[in-house]
């Protein structure tokens, strides 16, 4: 049962990557990417991680990919624009296929500390396990996070400021 | 035979058939009563309120009873519309939107409790399709969703005003929405729980009901709920003497009444959430549910008793539920439309500061003991 939800959901998330790398329009493209956030969702909750299944597509579905959508409509990208790119496909590939190597290898490389009593007990995936690890054993990394997030937000506020000048 | 009954005594299968009705009743209760009656409501209600006579053209022999059979003669004139698409339209993404904007707003009510835990012959009966343990956010994030519907309208149309009306519903709505999570954290604090039926269980005492101790996120949220239904005052996605129609000015026919009901039903799914958390569920007032059963239990046997209780229940439920509907219509007909920015400052500027202090008391509440905690 596990198996075959994994098998269809995660199939239809590969080919929606693909048709959201190749289509033409911009809208198709983040309507796909849109689809294979839930199709990670799904692949959350069948390995009984419920929470993380929905905040993906609460912040995923719901959140950033409308602002992609805001941002689409408002340049009002319509078929082959922004595609003058295409000569330079070579240069992407090989940044694609880097950049996938090197996910890869840090995959491989580390290896995720988890600790069995949790992964074993039923409470595991529940909001306040979740919540228990991120303020206890994780509170570094997760403020880090929030940090560097927030400089993101700075940084490119930053940028739009000097190009308005 | 006895296979077949075998078939129905087995557990799984009653299970399926009791969930079965539940959806069935959700999808009446929505599509079938509230979807048309409030489309009733909105036009009587406003000729009421403006001192005209109002809905009472459709009847049939000269029987018009109050304008109730607009609603009818509306569907069956909608069903026999052209269903138009303009040119230059993505037609796939055109036909596509009124769907994305209908399913999110049925989907919600999924987790929403209309009624309590029954023991009926010996079977459990609760009233809610789906007992999430993250319900709550489950609410929002299907809600989340109900943007694509408008924002994808908006953009396939191929006409400014679609555009113009989508790109508002976008902002607004994804506006709101980060506002209305924020209002319900103190909440989730106080009741310790994401679970909606967990949260209306702990609203069985009337003092522990959400609206006593969180009056101010009650007010924060359902003004924000009627933000994200794009309803007047916040209906500047679709402002008529703008925007023609906003985002679905080149829909119609059933395409039209799809975004129409889609309105209606999350106007219900949003009150009926907003009952679980503030007012209390199904619950009555100052009356235990174990005492209305031992109370109707001596009446009517343990079992029928269960069911009078169970409809008193869902009865209670439906009845709070009209209340915030007729509230959510009245400040419909009372208020006039606010300036876009008006909207985006209400949001950003002054709910969201707002609904930050609230958490923080809540949180000093708690800590202090101040609120106690159900």
């Amino acid at each position: 049962m596990e198996m075959a939800v994994f098998i269809v959901a995660g199939g239809i998330s590969v080919f929606l990557s693909v048709v959201m790398v190749l289509a033409r329009k911009p809208v198709t493209s983040a309507m796909s990417l849109v689809g294979v956030m839930f199709c990670l969702a799904v692949l959350f909750a069948i390995q009984s991680a419920h929470l993380i299944a929905i905040l993906q597509i609460l912040v995923y579905a719901g959140a950033i990919m409308v602002l992609f959508l805001f941002v689409i409509m408002l340049l009002n990208l319509r078929e082959k624009e922004g595609m003058e790119s295409h000569t330079k496909g070579y240069a992407q590939m090989f940044g694609g296929a880097m950049a996938f190597v090197v996910l890869v290898a840090a995959v491989g490389l580390t290896s995720m500390p988890s600790s069995p009593a949790v992964l074993a007990s039923d409470r595991f995936g529940t909001t306040a396990e979740v919540g228990r690890l991120l303020f206890t054993r994780y509170i570094l990394p997760f403020e880090i996070t929030s940090v560097l997030l927030l400089a993101a937000l700075v940084g490119a506020v930053a940028l739009v400021k000097i190009r308005m000048r | 035979m006895e296979t077949v009954i075998a078939l129905i005594k087995n557990p799984m299968v009653i299970e399926f058939i009791v969930t079965m009705v539940k959806i069935g009743f959700i999808f009446g209760l929505t599509i079938g009563f509230f979807a048309p009656m409030l489309a009733w409501v909105e036009r009587k209600q406003s000729a009421v309120m403006q001192d005209r006579v109002g809905a009472n053209r459709a009847g049939v022999f000269g029987f018009t009873v109050i304008g109730l059979l607009h609603s009818l003669a509306d569907a069956i004139k909608l069903i026999f519309k052209e269903d138009f698409i303009p040119r230059g339209a993505e037609r796939g993404l055109h036909t596509l939107a009124p769907a994305l904007a209908v399913i999110p707003a049925l989907v919600v009510f999924a987790v929403i409790p209309f009624g309590g835990q029954y023991t009926l012959w010996g079977l459990d009966v609760n009233l809610v399709i789906a007992d999430l343990d993250v319900g709550l956010l489950y609410v929002f994030a299907i809600s989340s969703l109900a943007t694509y519907g408008v924002v994808i309208a908006g953009w396939s149309s191929n006409n400014n005003w679609s555009l113009l009306g989508g790109l508002r519903a976008s902002a607004q709505m994804f506006s709101y929405e980060v506002t209305m999570g924020l209002t319900v954290i103190g909440l989730i604090m106080y009741y310790q729980s994401l679970s909606l039926v967990d949260i209306v269980a702990k609203q069985e005492n009337f003092w522990h009901w959400g609206i006593i101790w969180h009056f101010p996120a009650f007010v924060l949220f359902l003004a924000c709920a009627v933000a994200e239904n794009k309803r007047v005052p916040f209906d500047a996605p679709e402002a008529e003497s703008e925007l023609v129609a906003g985002y679905f000015t080149e829909y119609s026919g059933m395409k039209f009444v799809m975004f129409w009901t889609a309105e209606f039903i999350e106007m219900v799914s949003i009150s009926g959430m907003c009952v679980a958390l503030f007012l209390g569920g199904h619950h009555i007032p100052f009356l235990t549910q174990k005492f209305l059963l031992t109370a109707l239990g001596d009446i009517f046997g343990p079992d029928w008793g269960g069911v009078v209780v169970m409809l008193i229940g869902v009865g209670v439920f439906i009845t709070k539920l009209v209340i915030l509907l007729v509230l959510q219509m009245t400040i419909r007909w009372t208020m006039p439309r606010f300036r876009y920015d008006q909207i985006m400052k209400l949001g950003w500027k002054m709910i969201l500061p707002l609904s930050l202090c609230w958490i923080f008391l809540v949180g000093v509440g708690i800590l202090t003991g101040v609120m106690p905690t159900p």
